[in-house]
């Protein structure tokens, strides 16, 4: 019988298991594990709940199977713990436990299509409602459809059709550290809108794209992930707190439930997964939670749905592998990190995509994920290697949240590779002037920050008009255009078209300006006029 | 349950003990140690390997012997008593009566660890506490059920400012108490912290946990969990607003990072352990409001930034925790020193306004705070240009600036300001500038309040 022979926080080694797999789940003494390393029947586990109390000794039992998620109807809309246990409706201590069943419930079903019809891999042969605001789709394994239930109410688990003799569940597990099947990779160039002015003017990522989003503490990730999550246009989001604060999940739950979807009318809440592995829940589980979000991102966008997943920290995450290496002895490279972690950071984000989906529709994977650099060093480990493997990087600076500049987006140290692919897409759906305000407003930018550290050196007054025209241009752009409070009602969300709109009123202005200066009006009157209402634009829904 | 007791120390190294010949001892178990002399100790399983149990000393094993000690486990990890018998009572580090009452009794025991909060039981924070200190409660409010942290560094008042906003807090008149707990005070700074505090100890609203620079480092990394422990019951089961103190944080990360050393493990920034994060989140996150409780757990750690860098692991993972700071910074004769600009309240924008505190509150920090910026630049540019140079609306910022010094900052330490007072000394401050440059506040707010020339 396999018993546990060594208890070190999280780390739990066991003799006595052969015949064990890589990443199979275990119960030691009651709670759950996964195998990380195997030697003969000697296994090293990862355990999912606290160990106190777990001795020498104690039982353990192969639970058959690597760590899998629960792919079901009643995920949207719900709260879960990194190992995807449902939150709601448990206790209000969260005390170590063993992996359950969760309750049953009935859900409406209604067939697509009838028997007797020849049916691909990953085609829809049923939906589910009454799950958040999506119909859910019941995917076909391929074959033929030999039975099929008629509309009604069914538990998750009850076949609701046969296909070529297979039996359909609304629901499955599927191993959380590998990839869900897709046909192929599209490469077609759409932007996820955030309704972030600073984001889909400069900085934009697209459809199946990767975000990092590093910045020290305070500088506002939490804040613009969460905008994000309310307000992008994705079909489903998956919001995965992953070793961060308590009262920032009850916040986000709290709000998530009161706002209206804008595009459906029905609460946020239902378009919404959450996975909340706060930073005082095991360590383990938060390691997990970033393969929980991932893959059930990847089903909805199996059903051809466009799927966010965003992950606040993703430090968090690297920080448990870290401490779970540490304790097994494993010989650390890069500060105490092990070895695998450049790998490991690239797996994870080479999970997003644009795809094409087994059904043959096309279905999208977004992944966002914050970074917490400490002491906000951005050479560090975690920031240096993702900003590798990302498409899209949204530095938030310390120096402009100081200045309360939210977002603290640093529009010069901040990149999006798809930024002018993405700008062309704008082009063709009907916003003309979106590539050329865009490359006007990076330009007067980037010269007004050359201009301003000279004007450090020299003082600005010293500067002909052109010059302190672009400079005052800077600031128009900074406080009228970049500028966005997440508490502001009006503004909060920014359409595309009101970004053009307000881009090209602020323009307008400077170019007036630059023909004064032209003209020879004196730098002081042109900057002593009143810019109150270019620059209370936003303000104005 | 007869206990067993073992006398087989295999090792001994700094304070880390291994007990071998053990059978089911569990990790995270509590342990009594007995020495020859007579003497108890206490200690902590950090690992079990088959038979042999590595206990971390709570009050260190110098004198130790590797024959004659005797140690026996609790078949658990660490419970407290908790309940009401703790109001009024000052304890060690450890929980054992200072006061010269009997050993602390409750109805019940809790794990010291505690469990995690299940995150759809809690509530967001949503009113203030009210400190009785200016520009706290103007400018980085404290909210009930909150983390924020005090930042300051050596030579500052910090410990003066922590116990002043011990003494004076409250809830608007619902039950209130306070656990302060004291990592690595010296005895002059614990004795004036228990002046501060003792009407407020008199009355049954405090417990104070004293563990002192020259009692035993390691049972520091208790300290803080008994505190929280019994907060926990007090806020969550008993329904009173509770407010915890922890000072000084970087005492305790000390006795982490000693622990740590001596087992051998891979340092992470500055020597300090890579579960440094974790560990402290899992005491600043016993923090909140929970569905359908009346009470709330609200928690100020206190620390001293070494050499004043705020990227020093303790204060840059504090910061990462907590939901805000109120930063001390040197200044010359002012008490309290708080560092306006630096510091933020998070989650003060729900604690605040109409039927909280005042209605033009968000509205009038905002404005103070955007002042002030102003007035720190005109500052640095008058020292280049000399103040004969600046505009008149730069001129106008730093007498506002000079003003907020003088009127609403600077307080006793034992001055207690209603709400009404610190409004009042507000509005005199920001009437300082004329009305127009006020846009931030709303015309009624104004019309009411402002007061032309300060
Ligand atoms: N877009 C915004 N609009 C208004 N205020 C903001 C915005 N972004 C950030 N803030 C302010 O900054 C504070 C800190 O932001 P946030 O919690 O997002 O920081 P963070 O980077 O997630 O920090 P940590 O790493 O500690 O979690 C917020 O409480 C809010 O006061
Ligand atoms: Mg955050």
């Amino acid at each position: 019988m396999a018993g546990v022979t060594r208890v070190n926080g999280p780390l739990v080694e066991v003799d006595g298991l052969g015949g064990a797999a890589m990443f199979e789940l275990v119960d030691v003494g009651g709670i759950p594990g996964e195998i990380v390393a195997l030697t003969g029947d000697h296994a090293t586990v990862q355990a999912y709940e606290y160990t106190g109390g777990l001795e020498p000794g104690a039982r353990v039992v192969s639970l058959g199977g690597p760590l899998s998620a629960r792919l079901g109807p009643h995920l949207l809309g719900g709260i879960f713990d990194g190992l995807l246990r449902p939150l709601d409706g448990t206790e209000m201590w969260l005390k170590p436990s063993p992996l359950r069943a969760p309750g049953r419930r009935l859900w409406p079903f209604r067939p697509l299509v009838p028997a007797g019809t020849p049916v691909a891999p990953g085609t829809p042969i049923g939906s589910v409602t009454g799950s958040g605001a999506l119909p859910y789709l019941v995917l076909s394994p391929g074959g033929t459809v030999t039975a099929v239930r008629p509309a009604g109410g069914y538990a998750a688990d009850a076949a609701v059709a046969s296909v070529s003799g297979r039996k359909v569940t609304m629901e499955w597990l599927w191993p959380v550290r590998r990839g869900l099947p897709y046909r192929g990779r599209l490469d077609e160039q759409v932007p996820l809108i955030t309704g972030q002015r600073v984001i889909d003017l400069l900085l934009p990522v697209r459809r199946g794209g990767t975000v990092a989003v590093p910045g020290g503490f305070g500088t506002g990730k939490t804040v613009l992930l969460q905008q994000i999550a309310k307000w992008c246009d994705a079909d489903v989001v998956v919001y995965i707190g992953c070793g961060e604060r308590g009262n920032e999940m009850a916040d986000v739950l709290a709000e998530l439930r009161e706002l209206a979807d804008p595009r459906t009318g029905g609460r946020l809440l239902d378009r919404t997964v959450v996975i909340a592995n706060t930073s005082n829940m095991p360590m383990m589980a938060r390691e997990a939670s970033v393969y929980t979000g991932v893959t059930v991102a990847e089903h909805f966008r199996d059903m051809g749905y466009h799927a966010v997943v965003i992950a606040d920290s993703t430090s968090r995450w690297a920080e448990a592998r870290r401490e779970f290496a540490s304790r097994g002895g494993a010989l650390p490279a890069e500060e105490g990190y092990p070895a695998d972690l450049a790998s490991a950071i690239a797996a994870f984000y080479e999970r997003a995509g644009l795809v094409t989906t087994l059904g043959g529709e096309p279905g999208s994977v977004t992944i966002i994920g914050a970074v917490s650099p400490p002491g906000g060093d951005l050479t560090e480990p975690v920031t240096t290697h993702t900003q590798r493997f990302v498409r899209t990087v949204w530095n938030l600076e310390r120096a402009l949240a100081y200045a309360r500049h939210y977002p603290a987006v640093s529009w010069n140290g901040s990149f999006s590779r798809d930024g002018a692919a993405l700008a062309g897409w704008h082009v063709r759906n009907g916003r003309r002037d979106w590539v050329a305000a865009r490359t006007r407003v990076a330009g007067l930018l980037a010269e007004a920050d050359r201009l301003s550290a000279l004007a450090e050196l020299v003082g600005a007054a010293a500067f002909p008009a052109r010059e302190r025209v672009v400079l005052l241009a800077g600031r128009l752009l900074r406080e009228g255009l970049l500028q966005q409070s997440a508490l502001s009602a009006a503004d909060a969300y920014c359409a595309p078209e009101r970004t053009g709109r307000l881009t090209s009123q602020i323009l307008d202005v400077v170019d007036e300006c630059l023909q004064l200066a032209e003209q020879g009006m004196p730098a002081a009157e042109i900057e002593t006029r009143d810019f109150s209402d270019v620059l209370r634009a936003k303000e104005r829904p | 349950m007869i206990e067993l007791e073992y006398t087989s120390l295999s090792e001994l190294r700094g304070p880390l003990a291994v007990v071998s010949g053990v059978s089911k001892v569990g990790w995270d178990e509590f342990a009594t140690i007995r020495l020859s002399s007579g003497e108890t100790r206490h200690g902590l399983v950090l690992e079990v390997d088959r038979d042999l149990a590595l206990v971390q000393v709570l009050e260190g094993t110098s004198g130790m012997a590797g024959d004659r000690t005797r140690v026996a486990f609790a078949g658990s990890p660490l419970r407290v008593p908790v309940g009401p018998g703790w109001l009024g009572r000052v304890c060690d580090g450890r929980g054992r009566p200072l006061d010269g009452g009997p050993a602390v009794f409750g109805a019940s025991t809790a794990p010291a660890a505690g469990f995690p909060l299940n995150p759809t039981w809690r509530v967001p924070p949503a009113e203030p506490v009210l400190t009785g200190v200016s520009a706290i409660d103007l400018l980085t409010t404290l909210v009930r059920g909150q983390k924020i942290a005090l930042f300051s560094a050596a030579g500052l008042p910090h410990l003066e400012l922590a116990a002043q906003i011990a003494a004076q807090s409250h809830a608007g008149g619902e039950p209130f108490s306070v656990v302060f707990a004291a990592m690595g005070l010296t005895h002059a700074d614990a004795a004036s912290v228990r002046d501060a505090l003792e009407l407020r100890s008199a009355a049954g609203e405090l417990v104070l946990l004293l563990n002192l620079a020259d009692d035993p480092v390691i049972e520091r990394v208790l300290t803080p969990r008994i505190a929280l422990t019994v907060a926990e019951h007090l806020a969550f089961e008993m329904g009173r607003h509770v407010l915890v103190v922890m000072a000084d944080m970087t005492s305790y990360c000390e006795a982490l990072r000693e622990v740590s050393a001596a087992r051998g493990e891979i340092p992470a920034r500055r020597a300090y352990p890579g579960y440094l994060y974790s560990d402290l989140a899992s005491l600043y996150e016993r923090c909140g409001r929970v569905r359908g409780r009346p009470g709330s757990l609200t928690l100020l750690p206190v620390l001293t930034m070494p050499a004043g860098d705020i990227t020093h692991p303790v204060p840059d993972l504090t910061g990462y925790i907590t939901e805000g700071q109120i930063v001390l910074s040197p200044q010359a004769d002012l008490y309290p020193p708080i560092d306006a600009l630096s510091s933020l309240s998070r989650l003060m924008r729900r604690g605040v306004g109409e039927g909280r505190t005042r209605p033009e509150h968000m509205d009038l920090a905002a404005q103070t705070l955007a002042a002030l910026a102003r007035a720190r630049q005109a500052g640095e540019l008058a020292e280049i240009v000399g103040a004969g140079a600046l505009s008149a609306t730069d001129r106008g910022h730093l007498d506002l600036a000079r003003a907020f010094a003088t009127h609403l900052l600077t307080q006793r330490a034992d001055e207690e300001r209603t709400l009404e007072e610190t409004f009042d000394r507000a509005w005199r401050v920001v009437s300082v500038l004329p009305r127009r440059e006020l846009a931030m506040l709303g015309e009624d707010a104004l019309d009411a309040c402002y007061r032309e020339g300060g």
